[in-house]
């Protein structure tokens, strides 16, 4: 089984490759080889793959790429913007290529940069990455001094300056136009679309943001041609991807496996299954913004098909595993929780509505539910349902409550009939 | 007023981006490292520098969670409350905390040594229950670990 996106990394959390160690394992091979091909090529190249978004919402990277102005009229600069901003609870994919491979992440934003002609790259990291802002600031240093970056890249006429950015915390900098009105030192309140950032987007140029999962295949693609990449995944979806798993499972961690295997494989193969003495109640399959999955949902594959053919998304691919001993509506409560205080505050049914829903979790935790209240929940999944906000984080934050409303209805209904939280 | 070696960082990172303003929050940052907080009044002389008000600024601080309008003790602690953390253990680890140091949540102690903070996700969920002080970051933590990690910091 390949795998190319983790085959450099150190297992027991040692240093990454450093830029030699790297090239000797044929690191920065890509780039010499796009440099000699037409900048369309390689976004042919990449749509070809099939590769999808990994931050989430699994769009199309070719076609995101093909989007962007070319040739000797297209407005300059041009930015590519790795987000590298991971805050979505449960998720913890990116930190691993951030820390044990910097360099691979360097070589796949190289590579996208020149595809659309690019002049500045950012990485926008979280501010908590404390070890992958030191490995990025290194690698990047390293990059620059073998002119992988900065003025006539290897001696081609393209050239590509690279900047770390270091944020503050707040989830809605993930968000792709939030990010972008927080590079430019503004508040990360989303942006309205159309204009699309491919076309407008920091200071009104031209702008790609991706996902850094997605960007690490980069070079891969380039070195190994679409083909290869379609056949790693076990599915219509292409590629491998990181999959994770937390919660009261035996080996709770992170694993590089084909796109498209199954739920049960990696709960029970790699995750070892389920503690001693707890039984699976459900998981979210990718992150604390998508629908419950359940026991009978074990043989799903874990692509975006699949996943949403069951009722829920891939999401990230990292999954939070529920157990019998743990309350269902506690934990939509500390996910509500969450959302309601990152909501960026900018559409009212988000703002309000969030805090409405956190505060009817927790007077259900503390005793004090009453019976109308799964309306009032019930309401609110629909009043921030998928097209009545300005962003993506309320629908997300419905989802984990809508699906516990539908599978855990009567662990709610107890909470108000008992007057109590049956797991305290 | 600024320090010189503040505006000199700050200065610094000019060049990292086509506009002065977007060089705010590096510089609210630069400012809370050598003073451990952003006061109103170098919002004022930030403002001087990028030509922003420094109200245009406290919109900007406000909105991240780790940027401190309000003094903070010597060292941070930074207690992740999200999911995976909450099915770990948080609530256990959190009390241990809180009343070990005789502070809730988003307080600091008498003698300015802790301040406390709840954090959202730190993506180390495999590691839960998770938390950190200043810069280090640790994975695991129960509660009976608590006392070995906080004599760690003075
Ligand atoms: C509230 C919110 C937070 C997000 N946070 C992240 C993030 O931390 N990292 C990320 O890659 N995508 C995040 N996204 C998705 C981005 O908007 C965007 O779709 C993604 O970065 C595009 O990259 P991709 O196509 O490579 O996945 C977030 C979306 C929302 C609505
Ligand atoms: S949905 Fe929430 S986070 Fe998104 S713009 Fe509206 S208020 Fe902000």
């Amino acid at each position: 089984m390949e795998t190319p996106l983790t085959k450099n990394i150190p297992s027991n959390g040692n240093a990454p490759l450093d830029l030699k160690a790297y090239e000797k394992a044929g690191g920065y091979e890509s780039l010499r080889k796009s440099l000699r091909m037409p900048p369309n090529a390689i976004t042919e190249l990449v749509t070809k793959s099939k590769l999808r978004g990994r931050g989430g919402a699994g769009f199309s990277t070719g076609m995101k790429w093909s989007f962007v102005p070319m040739g000797k009229d297209a407005p300059h600069p041009k930015y590519l913007v790795a987000n590298a901003d991971e805050m979505e609870p449960g998720t913890f994919k990116d930190r691993l290529l951030l820390e044990g491979d910097p360099h691979q992440l360097l070589e796949g934003m190289i590579a996208a940069a020149y595809a659309i002609q690019a002049d500045i790259a950012y990485i926008f990291l979280r501010a908590e990455y404390k070890l992958a802002a030191e490995r990025l600031g290194r690698a990047i240093a390293e990059a620059y001094e073998r002119s992988y970056l900065g003025r006539n890249i290897l001696g081609s006429s393209y050239s590509l300056e690279m900047y770390l950015h270091v944020s503050a915390g707040r989830y809605m900098c993930g968000e792709e136009t939030g990010l972008l009105n927080a590079l430019e030192g503004k508040r990360a309140n989303p942006r309205s679309k159309p204009p699309f950032p491919p076309v407008s987007g920091l200071w009104g140029k031209p702008t790609i943001v991706q996902n850094v999962e997605t960007l690490c295949n980069v070079p891969h693609i380039i070195n190994n041609g679409p083909e290869w990449f379609i056949r790693l995944g076990l599915t219509a979806d292409s590629g491998t991807k990181l999959y994770g798993a937390s919660g009261k499972v035996k080996r709770p961690g992170l694993w590089e496996l084909p796109m498209g295997t199954t739920i049960r494989e990696i709960l029970i193969e790699h995750a070892g299954g389920m503690r001693d003495g707890v039984k699976l109640r459900g998981l979210l399959p990718g992150g604390a913004s998508t629908d419950f999955l359940t026991e009978q949902h074990l043989d799903v594959r874990m692509d975006f098909r699949e996943v949403q053919k069951a009722g829920s998304r891939l999401g990230t691919g990292t999954m939070i595993v529920l157990d019998d001993h743990t309350c269902p509506v506690g934990m939509v409560w500390n996910l509500e929780h969450f959302f309601s205080q990152e909501s960026c505050g900018w559409c009212t049914p988000c703002w309000s509505g969030l805090n409405w829903t956190e505060r009817i979790l927790r007077a259900m935790e503390e005793g004090r539910g009453q019976p109308q209240d799964l309306e009032k929940l019930e309401f609110q999944t629909k009043f921030n349902a998928p097209g009545h906000t300005f962003c993506a984080l309320a629908p997300g934050a419905m989802e984990p409550l809508q699906s516990a409303l539908k599978y855990f209805r009567e662990d709610f209904e107890q909470h108000i009939r008992e007057h109590r939280c049956p797991w305290k | 007023m600024l320090t010189p070696e503040e505006r000199q960082e700050i200065e610094a990172e000019f060049p990292r981006y086509p506009h002065k303003q977007a060089v705010c929050l590096d510089a609210m940052k630069i400012i809370q490292r050598h003073r451990g907080w952003v006061s109103d009044e170098s919002l004022r002389d930030l403002g001087e520098i990028l030509d922003m008000t420094a109200e245009e600024l406290d919109g900007v601080a406000t909105f991240y969670n780790l940027v401190f309008r309000r003094p903070v003790g010597r060292h941070v602690v930074l207690i992740c409350d999200s999911v995976s953390c909450w099915i770990m253990g948080y609530e256990k680890l959190c009390q241990r905390l809180t009343s070990q140091l005789g502070v809730d949540l988003g307080g600091t102690t008498a003698d300015k040594r802790f301040t406390i903070l709840p954090i959202v996700c730190l993506g180390t969920c495999d590691h839960a229950p998770a938390m950190m002080v200043d810069n280090d970051l640790y994975r695991d933590v129960e509660a009976d670990h608590i006392d070995d990690v906080l004599t760690n910091y003075k």
